[in-house]
């Protein structure tokens, strides 16, 4: 089962795991609440050591303080178990540096009537952001291998992007894992192997509005060889994950 | 072997035996984690009474040199103690991470309502 009322009834949080993101995050929130005028706006905060909380409240947010840093998968999990908790329908998880457009969520959150998890993916036409080398090689094999367990073709596997129905915030608020790339290639492994449906929308990815890039492009070879590992764990992992 | 290494050896055991015994009694120690150090130790304390065992069970299993053997056994108990250590390391690591997320879930629900209040 998908989201059955998408469109104005449906419930939508906006979930934005934010770490020393002062510089950029105000002008996401303003972003979303344009584009999403009914939507809550969530921003888990990380742990930042800025005052990145306070001014997310003042530009309307609601936020999540994480007394200590626990990395994108724990502040996602925080994040869904928030959405779980409160009833929504649809969760959407965008980055709070500013290189996700929200006037795209509306397109994917009604592509959710398909899908129980839905990703903002570059390389899928639109926008030409781009990237080359080892990461590139890493980023295309990964996608590969879940693309076909998914049986549609995903060009964006590690995007931070996503939407997802009500199916997806149950699981995911359970079973998100904080693990490196956790929050994106386990999280779609999980996904696939409790059976939910994943597809993709096209984005396009704008540049960094600021604070800190979150990978140096000299870890290009390191992060492959831990996303071929991240992938190769979350195959041979039971179902029903880890419990705590 | 002199008689002065032969009691060097029961004493070594016999102290550490003592020592890990003691911190399980106060507490300091959990028993699921004393089990590794308590099994060396008495392993220990019988090679160190009967030396004699060693190199009978290092040649039943074709170990020329007996010493090897305890360097064996020792190695291995310290790499499971190592494995051990890890997982509850894991483990742990998980359930901070859990709480941390419940907490920060109910200071915004305080928050919001003393918004409210």
């Amino acid at each position: 089962m998908t989201v059955a009322h998408t469109g104005s009834e449906a419930r939508i949080v906006v979930i934005m795991p934010a770490f020393n993101e002062r510089e950029a995050i105000e002008n996401v929130i303003k972003e979303v609440h344009t584009a999403l005028p009914a939507a809550t706006c969530l921003v888990v905060d990380d742990g930042s050591l800025d005052d990145t909380a306070a001014i997310a409240r003042r530009a309307g947010a609601a936020v999540i303080e994480l007394p200590v840093n626990l990395g994108v998968g724990g502040a996602m999990r925080a994040g869904y178990r928030f959405a779980l908790v409160n009833g929504y329908d649809v969760a959407v998880q965008i980055d709070a540096d500013g290189q996700h457009d929200p006037s795209s969520v509306p397109a994917m959150v009604a592509q959710l009537v398909t899908a129980d998890i839905v990703i903002g993916a570059r390389f899928a036409g639109v926008g030409d952001y781009s990237v080359s080398g080892p990461r590139w090689w890493a980023m295309s094999f990964l996608s590969a291998v879940l693309s076909r367990a998914a049986r549609r073709r995903l060009t964006d596997t590690t995007s931070g992007f996503k939407a997802c129905g009500p199916r997806a915030i149950e699981l995911l608020a359970r079973e998100m894992p904080a693990e490196y790339l956790g929050d994106t290639i386990e999280a779609l492994v999980i996904a696939l192997k409790n059976g939910l449906i994943v597809d993709q929308y096209p984005v396009a990815m704008r540049p960094r509005a600021g604070g800190q890039p979150s990978h140096n492009p000299m870890k290009s070879a390191i992060y492959l060889v831990r996303g071929v590992f991240a992938l190769a764990v979350a195959f041979i992992r039971p179902v029903g994950g880890a419990r705590a | 072997m002199s008689t002065f290494s032969y009691i060097l050896g029961i004493v070594a055991a016999s102290f550490t035996f003592i020592i890990v015994i003691d911190m399980l009694r106060r507490q300091r120690l959990r028993e699921r984690h004393a089990i590794w150090w308590i099994t060396g130790a008495i392993l220990a304390l019988i090679v160190g009474i009967f030396p004699a065992l060693l190199d009978a069970i290092a040649a039943v299993i074709g170990i020329d040199v007996p010493i090897n053997l305890v360097f064996f056994v020792s190695i291995a108990i310290l790499v499971l103690v190592c494995i051990q250590h890890s997982a509850e390391l894991t483990k742990t690591e998980r359930q901070i991470r859990v709480l941390v997320e419940e907490s920060a879930l109910l200071s915004k629900r305080v928050r919001d309502l003393e918004d409210r209040a």
